[in-house]
C-alpha cells in the first residue's frame, strides 16, 4: 500500500470547473450516470418503436416520418429502419448504459470513497475519459441523421454485411462507418477508465484497507476494470480494421467473389469469421463487464438490509475472479453454428458450462445470506431480491444455450433474446436501480421517495417477467430473432403472444417514468439525508452526504476491519461496526 | 412487504413453469433421424434446469417470507455450515449435471456435424443470397457445373453464375427455389453464400447452419416424414432477412423423381 | 355533349386496346412549321434466343396465388410471333433538333411481384410515382451510376414514392426482397422514342428534316444504331436485327 499518489488538489473555482470540466471523481461519476440516463431513455424509446412494429407492422407512428423520411415514410417503419432501430437499441444499451452506469458511473463515484482515497489516481485522465465517452455517444447518435440511415447489422456488426459498404443496402453506408468510429472512440475511453480504476485500487487504499478488507463492490469494479482492459484492447483494433475495409479498400473480413447489388465486390483474402472471433473475444467478457458490477453492488447492499454479513465473503471474491478468468475462454459459444470447426464447439461448451458453477455459488451465497436475515424492505433491498430472482431466470436459460446440440435448435431464436435480456436488460438494470436508490442519499444529500420507489419496483418486477419470460416460449416454438415482421406460415400463430409482450413492454416502460420523476424530484425536494441513513459499514458512509470536495475533509480514515460486520455488537447498541470506527468499548 | 414478495415470486414461478410443462408453446414434431437425440438432450436439460429454477426461486421466496418476521428479540441466523454447503452443492450437483450433459451432448453434436455423410446421399447445392435461397440439383450427368460469380444474373434466372455456353456440366443443372427431397434418403447439402452471412434453419428437421461467404459448408440429414416445411434464415443479412425463406418438400422417392423431371424440362 | 363523350370514350378504348400489341410512343413535340417525317420499322432476331422460363415465386405464396394458372415468364428476352422482340427501346440518339420536356407523371407499379411495366421510359426530371399494389413489402433498388443510386423499402400501405431521374441513363432496377423482380428505367433526353410491343414494331414521327441516328437497345443483346436522313415528310423504314444466343 502506497502513500497517496495524487497530490491533493485545491477546490475548483467557477461554475465550469466545478460542474462541467471537473476532475473530481464524484462529478465525473454523476456525469457518467446522467449520460447513461439519457442513453437508457433513448434505448427504451427505440425498444417501444420496435415492439410496436412487431405487434402492428402496418401502423403509422406519428412524427417518425420527420426523423426519417426514407425509413418511415408515412410513419410506417420499413424493414431496414426496424433493423436500424434494433441496432441502435442494442449498441446504446450495451455500451452507453450497461457499461457506463454500473462501472463508469457508480464505480467512479464510489471506488475512491470505498478505498478511503481523496480521488482517483489520475483525475485529469478520468475527466478525459468521460468527455471521450460523450463524444462517442454523439457520433453514434449522429448516425440517425444521415441520409442512408443508421447501421442495421446489429450491435454485433457481422462482416461482410458491415464491411462492404453501401452496396450491402440501406443502413450500410455512412451510418455503419459512424457506428464503427463511435465504438472505437468508446474503447479508448474505457481503456483510460480501466487504468484509473486499477491504479487507484492498487495504490490509493487508505491505511488499514488491505485488499481482503475491500468492499465487494470495490472488488467487482476492480475485476471489471481488468476484464475491460483486455477486452476493449481487442475491440478497438477490430473496429479500426472494419473501418479500413469500408473506406480504405482493405479486405480483412471480406473474401473474394462476392456479388452484392449485382456487383462483384473488389475484395479478396479476408475472413468473415475473423470478425466474429475478434468481436466475441471482446463480446463475451463485455457481458461480464455489464453484470459483475451488479454482483458487487448486490453483495454490497444485501447485507445492509439483511442486517447480517454476506455469506461466504471469500468464496464470493473467489467466484468473481473465477468468472472473470473463465469469461475469456468461452467466446466461441456465440459461434457454434458459425462455420468454424464443429469440434471447437464442443471445446467452447466445456468452460461455458463450467462458468455456471461460480455463477450458481454466488446465487446460493445471496440466497443463503437472506436465510435467517431480518430484512428491512426498503426499495434498494427489494431490487436486490429482484436481482437474485431475475438472475436465476436468465442464468438457467444460458444452461440450454451452452450446449451445442441444443443450440442447433435454439440459436438465433427468441430464446436467446429472452436469455440475454434477463441477465443484461433486467438483472444488470436491477443492479443499477439498487445502486441508485441506495447511493442517491450519499450523492445528493437527499432521500428518494420510498413509496414511489416501491411502486416502481413492483410494476417493474412483474412487468419484466411478462415481457421476457414469454420470449423463451417463442424460442421453443422456433421463432427467429431480428425479424422486422412475422410473415412466415409457422410464425403467424405466434403474433398474439408478441402483442402481449408489446403491451407488457409499454406498461413496464411507463412504470419507469415513476423512477424518473422520483429521481428528478428528490434531487431538489427530497428530505435531507443523514451521513449514514442505511446504517452501513463501508467508508462512503463515514463522511457527509454528499461528501466534501476531498471526500474525507483532509482526514483519511484508518480502517480497522472488513466491510461485512453486520449482526455484531456495535457502538451504542448498534448491530453493525463501521470499517473505520474504533473498537467498541467491551460490554460491562 | 416480504410476504408480498414471496407470494408474487411464487406465482410467477408456478405460472412460468406450468406454461413450460403444459407445452402451450412448444417445438414442432421432429422429422429427422437425429431429431429424437436433440429432443432428448433438450428434455434432460429442461428437467434438471427446471428443478434448479423452481427450487432456487421458491427457496428465495421462503427465506424472504421468513426474514420479514418482526418478532422482538429475534436473532439473525447464519446458514448452517456457512458457505461450505453452497460451494459443495454447486460444484458437485451442477458439476455432475454438466458432465453428464456434455458427455451425451457432444456425441449428439458429433453425429450431426462431425460425421461424414452417407455415401449414397442425394447431393444438392444451396446458395443463400440477399434475400432468397436457391437450390441446385446436378441433373442427368450427376455433375455440378462451375460457379462463376461474374456471370450471375438474376433477370435471366442464372442465380448460380453457370456458364452453359462453355461448360457442358452446367447445361443440365436444375436450379429451383424449393428444396424437394425424398423421404428417408440421406441428403447432403453444400452451403454457399453469394454476398453476406445467412443461415439455414428448419425447426422440424432440428438443423441449423450458417452460410459464410468464402466458405463451402456441408450439411447432411435424413428426413423421415413427408410434408412441406419452411426453411428460414436466422443470420441477420440485411433488410429482407425477415422475408428470406424457402420451402422444403419431403416426398416419396417416386414423386420426387417425377418432380425432378418436371423441373428439368423447365430449365 | 353525350355524343362527344362517347367519341372520347371510344377513342380511349380503341387506343388502349392497341397499346399492348403496338408500340408505346413518346409525347409528340410541338410540330415546327413545315414538313415532318417518320421513321418506322420492326425489331427482330436471328438465331436461338434464351428460353422464357417460368418464374417460381415460391417464397412469396401470395404472388404465386396472384398468378395461378398463368405463371409469369422471365422478361429479359421477350419474343413474339415472327421472331419479333418486345421491350426494345428505339430512340433518336443523335441529331434531335429539340424536344419539349415531358411533364406528365409516369407510373411504376409493383404488382404480383413484378414491375409493371418491365421497361419504363422517361425523360430527365419527369415525375415518377412508384406504387406498391401488393399486400407485402417490396424494396426498390435502382442501380444507377450517373444518377444517385438509392434503395428503399415500400411496405404494404405505404404512400407512393415520388421521385425523378435527372441524368440520361439506362438504369437497371431490382427488388432486393424478390430476386426475380427486375426492370429498367430508361432516361432519354429525346421525346422521339418508342418501346416495341410483341409485334416488334415501332414508329418515330414528327421528325423535322435532318440527319438522325436511331438506336435500338435490348437489355440482353445490347444496342445497335443506324443513321437516317429525313428530307421531307416521308416515312423511312428502318429495321433492326439482333443476333440471339441461347445462353
Amino acid at each position: 500500500m502506497h502513500e497517496a499518489a495524487v497530490h491533493p488538489h485545491a477546490p475548483p473555482q467557477g461554475f465550469l470547473r466545478t460542474h462541467v470540466f471537473s476532475v473530481d471523481h464524484k462529478v465525473i461519476g454523476k456525469q457518467y450516470l446522467d449520460l447513461a440516463l439519457v442513453a437508457v431513455c433513448t434505448g427504451m424509446v427505440l425498444s417501444w418503436l420496435m415492439r410496436l412494429h412487431l405487434a402492428w407492422p402496418t401502423a403509422a407512428i406519428p412524427g417518425l416520418d420527420k426523423l426519417s423520411p426514407n425509413g418511415a415514410a408515412g410513419g410506417v417503419i420499413t424493414p431496414e429502419y426496424y433493423l436500424s432501430l434494433m441496432t441502435m437499441h442494442g449498441t446504446i444499451m450495451v455500451f452507453f448504459v450497461l457499461t457506463t452506469a454500473p462501472f463508469a458511473g457508480f464505480g467512479n463515484y464510489f471506488l475512491p470513497l470505498q478505498v478511503g482515497a481523496e480521488d482517483m489516481a489520475f483525475p485529469r485522465i478520468n475527466m478525459t475519459s468521460f468527455w471521450v465517452t460523450l463524444v462517442a455517444f454523439l457520433v453514434l447518435i449522429s448516425s440517425f441523421f444521415v441520409a442512408d440511415g443508421p447501421a442495421l447489422s446489429g450491435w454485433t456488426a457481422y462482416a461482410p454485411l458491415s464491411a462492404v459498404g453501401k452496396d450491402a443496402g440501406p443502413g450500410q453506408g455512412l451510418g455503419q462507418t459512424l457506428w464503427a468510429i463511435s465504438i472505437a472512440i468508446f474503447c479508448v475511453a474505457q481503456l483510460l477508465g480501466a487504468l484509473n480504476f486499477i491504479a487507484t485500487t492498487l495504490d490509493l487504499r487508505t491505511k488499514g484497507m488491505s485488499l481482503a478488507r475491500m468492499p465487494f463492490s470495490t472488488w467487482a469494479w476492480f475485476i471489471t476494470a481488468v476484464i475491460g482492459l483486455i477486452a476493449f484492447a481487442v475491440l478497438m483494433p477490430a473496429c479500426i480494421l472494419l473501418i479500413l475495409d469500408r473506406v480504405a479498400g482493405t479486405s480483412f473480413f471480406i473474401p473474394s467473389g462476392l456479388v452484392i447489388s449485382d456487383r462483384l465486390q473488389p475484395h479478396s483474402g479476408g475472413s468473415p469469421l475473423l470478425w466474429q472471433h475478434l468481436f466475441w473475444f471482446f463480446g463475451h467478457p463485455e457481458v461480464y463487464i455489464a453484470i459483475l458490477p451488479g454482483f458487487g453492488i448486490i453483495s454490497h447492499i444485501l447485507p445492509v438490509f439483511a442486517r447480517k454479513p454476506l455469506l461466504g465473503p471469500r468464496a464470493m471474491i473467489g467466484c468473481l475472479i473465477a468468472i472473470a478468468f473463465l469469461s475469456y475462454t468461452v467466446w466461441g459459444h456465440h459461434m457454434f453454428l458459425s462455420g468454424m470447426n464443429p469440434f471447437s464447439a464442443t471445446l467452447f461448451s466445456v468452460p461455458t458450462l463450467i462458468i455456471t458453477i461460480p455463477a450458481t455459488i454466488v446465487t446460493l451465497l445471496w440466497i443463503g445470506t437472506i436465510y435467517g436475515a431480518k430484512l428491512r424492505f426498503t426499495t434498494p433491498a427489494l431490487f436486490c431480491l429482484g436481482f437474485v430472482s431475475v438472475f436465476v431466470s436468465g442464468g438457467i436459460s444460458g444452461f440450454f444455450l451452452a450446449q451445442p446440440s441444443i443450440d442447433t435448435y435454439l440459436h438465433g431464436t427468441y430464446f436467446v433474446v429472452g436469455h440475454f435480456h434477463f441477465v443484461m436488460g433486467v438483472a444488470a438494470m436491477f443492479g443499477i436501480f439498487a445502486g441508485t436508490y441506495f447511493w442517491f442519499p450519499k450523492m445528493f444529500g437527499r432521500m428518494m421517495n420510498e413509496t414511489l420507489g416501491k411502486w416502481h419496483f413492483w410494476l417493474t418486477f412483474i412487468g419484466v417477467y411478462c415481457v421476457f419470460m414469454p420470449m423463451h416460449y417463442l424460442g421453443l416454438a422456433g421463432n427467429v430473432r431480428r425479424y422486422s415482421a412475422f410473415t412466415d406460415d409457422y410464425l403467424k400463430p405466434l403474433i398474439p403472444l408478441h402483442r402481449f409482450i408489446t403491451i407488457a413492454a409499454l406498461f413496464t416502460g411507463a412504470a419507469q417514468l415513476i423512477f424518473l420523476f422520483n429521481l428528478i424530484r428528490s434531487r431538489f425536494r427530497g428530505p435531507k439525508a443523514p451521513d449514514n441513513p442505511w446504517e452501513a459499514t463501508t467508508l462512503e458512509w463515514a463522511t457527509t452526504s454528499p461528501p466534501p470536495f476531498d471526500n474525507f475533509g483532509g482526514k483519511p480514515p484508518v480502517v480497522q476491519r472488513g466491510p461485512n460486520e453486520y449482526g455484531v455488537a456495535g457502538a451504542g447498541g448498534a448491530d453493525y461496526l463501521m470499517q473505520a470506527a474504533p473498537e467498541p468499548a467491551p460490554a460491562r | 412487504m416480504g410476504k408480498l414478495f414471496a407470494v408474487v415470486l411464487t406465482i410467477i414461478t408456478v405460472v412460468a413453469t406450468a406454461i413450460f410443462v403444459m407445452r402451450v408453446w412448444w417445438l414442432p414434431a421432429d422429422i429427422s433421424v437425429h431429431g429424437p437425440w436433440i429432443d432428448h438432450q433438450l428434455m434432460e436439460t429442461m428437467l434438471s434446469s427446471g428443478i434448479l429454477f423452481v427450487v432456487s426461486q421458491l427457496a428465495l421466496a421462503l427465506f424472504v417470507w421468513k426474514s420479514g418476521d418482526r418478532r422482538e428479540g429475534r436473532k439473525i441466523k447464519i446458514f448452517p455450515g456457512g458457505a461450505v454447503p453452497m460451494v459443495v452443492l454447486a460444484t458437485v450437483l451442477v458439476g455432475a449435471e454438466i458432465l453428464a450433459l456434455t458427455f451425451v451432448g457432444s456425441k449428439v453434436w458429433a453425429s450431426i456435424y462431425q460425421t461424414p455423410p452417407d455415401p449414397n446421399s442425394l447431393a444438392i447445392d444451396v446458395q443463400a443470397e440477399q434475400f432468397a435461397f436457391y437450390f441446385r440439383y446436378p441433373g442427368a450427368d450427376g455433375k455440378f457445373g462451375g460457379i462463376h460469380p461474374e456471370l450471375m444474373n438474376e433477370a435471366s434466372q442464372n442465380f448460380f453464375g453457370l456458364d452453359p455456353a462453355h461448360d457442358t456440366a452446367a447445361r443440365d443443372d436444375i436450379v429451383v427455389p424449393t428444396l424437394a427431397i425424398p423421404v428417408n434418403r440421406p441428403v447432403l447439402l453444400t452451403l454457399r453464400a453469394k454476398d453476406v452471412n445467412h443461415a439455414f434453419y428448419v425447426p422440424e428437421l432440428r438443423i441449423q447452419q450458417d452460410f459464410v461467404p468464402g466458405l463451402v459448408i456441408p450439411l447432411h440429414f435424413t428426413a423421415t416424414q413427408p410434408g412441406k416445411y419452411e426453411i428460414v434464415c436466422t443470420q441477420l443479412c440485411g433488410l429482407g432477412h425477415y422475408n428470406m425463406r424457402a420451402y422444403v418438400e419431403v416426398m416419396p422417392q417416386e414423386q420426387f423423381d417425377q418432380w425432378l423431371k418436371q423441373q428439368a424440362a423447365q430449365q | 355533349m353525350r355524343t362527344h363523350s362517347i367519341a372520347v370514350l371510344a377513342t380511349v378504348l380503341i387506343t388502349g386496346g392497341l397499346a399492348r400489341s403496338a408500340s408505346i410512343v413518346g409525347a409528340a413535340p410541338p410540330r415546327p412549321p413545315g414538313a415532318a417525317g417518320t421513321i418506322s420499322g420492326k425489331v427482330t432476331y436471328t438465331g436461338t434466343p434464351p428460353k422464357m422460363k417460368p418464374i417460381d415465386m415460391a417464397k412469396e405464396p401470395n404472388c404465386v396465388t396472384q398468378h395461378a394458372g398463368a405463371p409469369v415468364l422471365t422478361e429479359n428476352v421477350v419474343t413474339g410471333p415472327g421472331n419479333t422482340l418486345r421491350w426494345v427501346l428505339v430512340y433518336i440518339s443523335a441529331g434531335d433538333q429539340g424536344s419539349a420536356p415531358a411533364t406528365e407523371t409516369v407510373r411504376l407499379d409493383q404488382k404480383g411481384c413484378q414491375y409493371i411495366p418491365h421497361v419504363l421510359v422517361l425523360q430527365p426530371n419527369q415525375p415518377l410515382d412508384i406504387y406498391n399494389d401488393d399486400p407485402h413489402s417490396h424494396n426498390i433498388h435502382p442501380l444507377a451510376k450517373l444518377n444517385p443510386e438509392w434503395n428503399r423499402s415500400q411496405p404494404a400501405g405505404a404512400p407512393p414514392i415520388h421521385t425523378k431521374w435527372e441524368q440520361p441513363e439506362f438504369i437497371p432496377v431490382k427488388c432486393n426482397v424478390h430476386p426475380w423482380m427486375h426492370g429498367w428505367h430508361l432516361v432519354v433526353t429525346t421525346s422521339h422514342y418508342a418501346l416495341t410491343g410483341e409485334d416488334g414494331a415501332f414508329t418515330l414521327s414528327g421528325l423535322p428534316p435532318g440527319k438522325y441516328t436511331v438506336t435500338a437497345w435490348q437489355e440482353q443483346f445490347g444496342a445497335q444504331s443506324q443513321d437516317v436522313t429525313i428530307s421531307g415528310s416521308e416515312t423511312k423504314p428502318v429495321n433492326f436485327v439482333f443476333k440471339a444466343t441461347p445462353y
